[in-house]
């Protein structure tokens, strides 16, 4: 698997993409850094970014990478090698590639610009993880999409759609049931609705760190605890991590069941 | 010759008026308070030398300067009230008393003034209280460079730091008080100066006005209060330079408005409160010049609020600006900077060129289903509120800021 592992990583740095990926961040965070002028308010802008566009890379870029390979895939197939390496191989080397290209992309002009020296880094590093799991959760996601459907522009529609609907529609339907039901207390069930998507648990991490005053403001006592306490953020990170298992045991289940 | 024996004899009458020092200690002839106050004449000073004294209910009952070296402790033993003032002219500084009675009949206090006027209350440190300082019916006084700090827990059970009841033209300055209910307590008081206080942690409010006009407050933080300031049913009050600061919880304000008219509130900062001020029924209000920082609500507006005016204020970084739960609005937004504002100034007047809406839509929706608070930052509800911002629907279409700052407003 290590092999597998390093071989697409290398062949994922080598590539033009990684380098996009990797100067569009630097470039995002130098803009910032350079207009707002103070680092807090750059994380907080730069939160904002990270919880649309790192899924929406990761999806894209998982589905793609699976379909690029797919030859050498098929190849790797006839050899002696267990699939779930293979596959979680592949994986691996695609999200820590995306993963790196995040973390230095923002890193590097966040320290040239003296984040040792402020107290922004716990927001920052909340950041970088949060942005670093969103990563690893939407490319398992999207190589359970791309296992899945043969047809590329299929795989593609569906990488695109699952983003949508996490990123956006989740969120609407989410407000309409709790305006619907709003005669009946509530606080449990919006909990519970938050935990259910990744991009919902990112921002709730964010939320505790940047809006805790306005959070603060809700009478329910199930929130209060939640917010008011470390409890809100152990959780939230137990769910995230939970987000990353599932899916990647969904590829493991998937690839062995595969008929190539 | 006969002017001689006039002078001795203006001597003699005179005499008696002459100020005279009493030292009170524990060894001394005299050595206790009330048996000092007993034996002094008017306008006599009276030093009390380090140590402790056990005394309570002391009566001062003489214009008298009671002075403390190296403050020197008054202990109540929680048996009840501790100085009561009752004479005019009384001056009390340098103190340290603790552990006042409490009683759920009668409000014990460290030092209470009662129908006195030209007092001087300062340098006293209060501990172990059920009310500090408390001035009843009393005008003209000076309350200065106090330190209160209480142990409350519960309201119903615990005191004010400072109280003044039906008192006038007092003026209270430099005090620090901490966790009690409420730091200062203004009922039925007029004509007051408050200034230079820091008011923490107390249960419920920093400073709380009820019925009392035309006072001024100046230069105070009032910060982790249950609410940092309350104002209710009072007219013409100043409030200028506070500094209310993370005031945190569900029902936390850094100030609270009720029924308050007529009121000037400029240069003040609200830092990272949970709302910064709630406006309930009140009207002919200008807010000029104050920050508005990393607030939950930077302003929530609760319903009948007319002909306020909002100008040249800096809201920045706040969940909400202005929260609204009405479709009605008579209140004028204007030369205020907004950091969502997202228009351009093309003339470079330092205006921007198209108005600013400061209620969102979120905030309407979250006023009718609070839980829906966990989507805030949410793409979607960035998407409804600018469809909102685009055409309103559910927010008052006539409030508006027309001339939005471009850059930071300063004064």
């Amino acid at each position: 698997m290590l092999k597998i592992l390093k071989y697409s990583f290398f062949d994922l740095m080598r590539s033009r993409w990684s380098y996009v990926y990797f100067a569009f961040y630097l470039l995002l965070s130098i803009v910032l850094l350079f207009l707002n002028n103070d680092l807090s308010k750059a994380v907080i802008t730069l939160m904002n970014v990270i919880i649309v566009l790192v899924p929406l890379i990761g999806t894209i870029f998982g589905v793609m990478y699976y379909y690029n390979s797919k030859e050498f895939t098929e190849l790797l197939l006839a050899q002696p090698l267990k699939r779930s390496s293979i596959f979680l191989g592949q994986y691996l080397g695609v999200a820590i590639s995306l993963s790196m290209s995040l973390i230095l992309g923002l890193g590097i002009p966040f320290i040239f610009y003296g984040l040792f020296k402020s107290n922004a880094i716990w927001d920052f590093s909340l950041l970088l993880i949060t942005g670093t799991f969103l990563t690893l959760i939407f490319t398992a996601l999207a190589f359970n999409i791309a296992l899945i459907n043969e047809n590329k522009i299929k795989g593609f529609g569906y990488a695109i759609l699952l983003w949508l609907f996490l990123a956006i529609i989740y969120d609407g339907l989410f407000l309409m049931s709790l305006i619907l039901f709003e005669d009946y207390p509530l606080d449990k069930l919006s909990l519970v609705g938050t935990m259910l998507n990744p991009i919902d648990l990112s921002r709730t991490l964010i939320l505790l760190k940047l809006d805790i005053s306005a959070l603060l403001g809700y009478t329910g006592a199930v929130f209060k605890k939640f917010f008011g306490t470390g409890f809100g953020l152990t959780i939230s990170f137990i769910m995230l991590t939970i987000w990353v298992i599932l899916p990647v045991l969904l590829i493991v289940i998937k690839s062995k069941k595969k008929d190539f | 010759m006969k002017n001689l024996w006039l002078f001795f004899i203006a001597i003699l009458m005179a005499y008696p008026t002459y100020a005279q020092n009493i030292e009170i200690c524990n060894t001394c002839a005299i050595s206790t308070l009330k048996k000092a106050i007993s034996t002094a004449k008017d306008f006599d000073t009276i030093l009390i030398k380090k140590g402790t004294y056990k005394e309570y209910n002391i009566v001062v009952d003489k214009p008298l300067t009671i002075i403390g070296k190296n403050y020197p402790v008054i202990d109540g033993e929680l048996k009840g009230e501790i100085i009561t003032v009752t004479a005019d002219n009384v001056t009390i500084d340098g103190l340290f008393i603790i552990n006042v009675g409490t009683s759920y009949t009668e409000d014990y206090a460290a030092i209470r003034v009662k129908r006195s006027k030209n007092f001087v209350i300062q340098n006293l440190v209060l501990e172990k209280l059920f009310f500090g300082i408390y001035l009843e019916k009393s005008r003209d006084g000076k309350v200065l460079h106090n330190k209160i700090i209480g142990d409350a827990i519960e309201e119903y059970n615990s005191g004010n730091g400072i109280q003044l009841w039906y008192s006038h033209n007092i003026e209270i300055e430099h005090n620090f008080v901490q966790h009690v209910r409420d730091g200062i307590y203004l009922e039925f008081s007029d004509d007051c100066l408050i200034k230079n206080n820091v008011s923490t942690e107390n249960l419920r409010y920093g400073l709380h006005f009820m019925f009392s006009n035309n006072d001024i407050y100046q230069d105070n933080t009032f910060e982790k209060n249950g609410a940092g300031v309350a104002v209710m049913f009072s007219k013409k009050i100043k409030m200028l330079d506070n500094i209310f600061k993370e005031n945190w919880g569900t029902a936390s304000y850094g100030m609270l408005l009720k029924e308050i008219n007529d009121a000037e509130i400029t240069g003040n900062t609200f830092e990272e409160n949970t709302i910064g001020i709630n406006i309930e029924g009140s009207n002919r209000i200008v807010y000029k010049n104050n920050n508005f920082i990393n607030n939950g609500w930077a302003i929530k507006v609760r319903g009948a609020c007319y002909t306020n005016s909002f100008i040249e204020n800096n809201f920045l970084y706040n969940s909400f600006d202005i929260s609204y739960n009405s479709k009605v609005n008579d209140n004028v937004f204007d030369k205020n900077y907004w950091t969502s504002y997202t228009g351009y100034d093309l003339d470079k007047d330092g205006i921007g060129d198209v108005p600013y809406r400061p209620v969102k839509l979120f905030s309407y929706i979250v006023n009718r289903t609070p839980e829906t608070i966990i989507l805030l930052r949410s793409l979607f509800i960035d998407i409804i509120d600018f469809s909102e911002k685009v055409s309103p629907v559910f927010t008052p279409d006539n409030l508006l800021d027309n001339n939005p700052l471009i850059k930071k407003a300063t004064w």
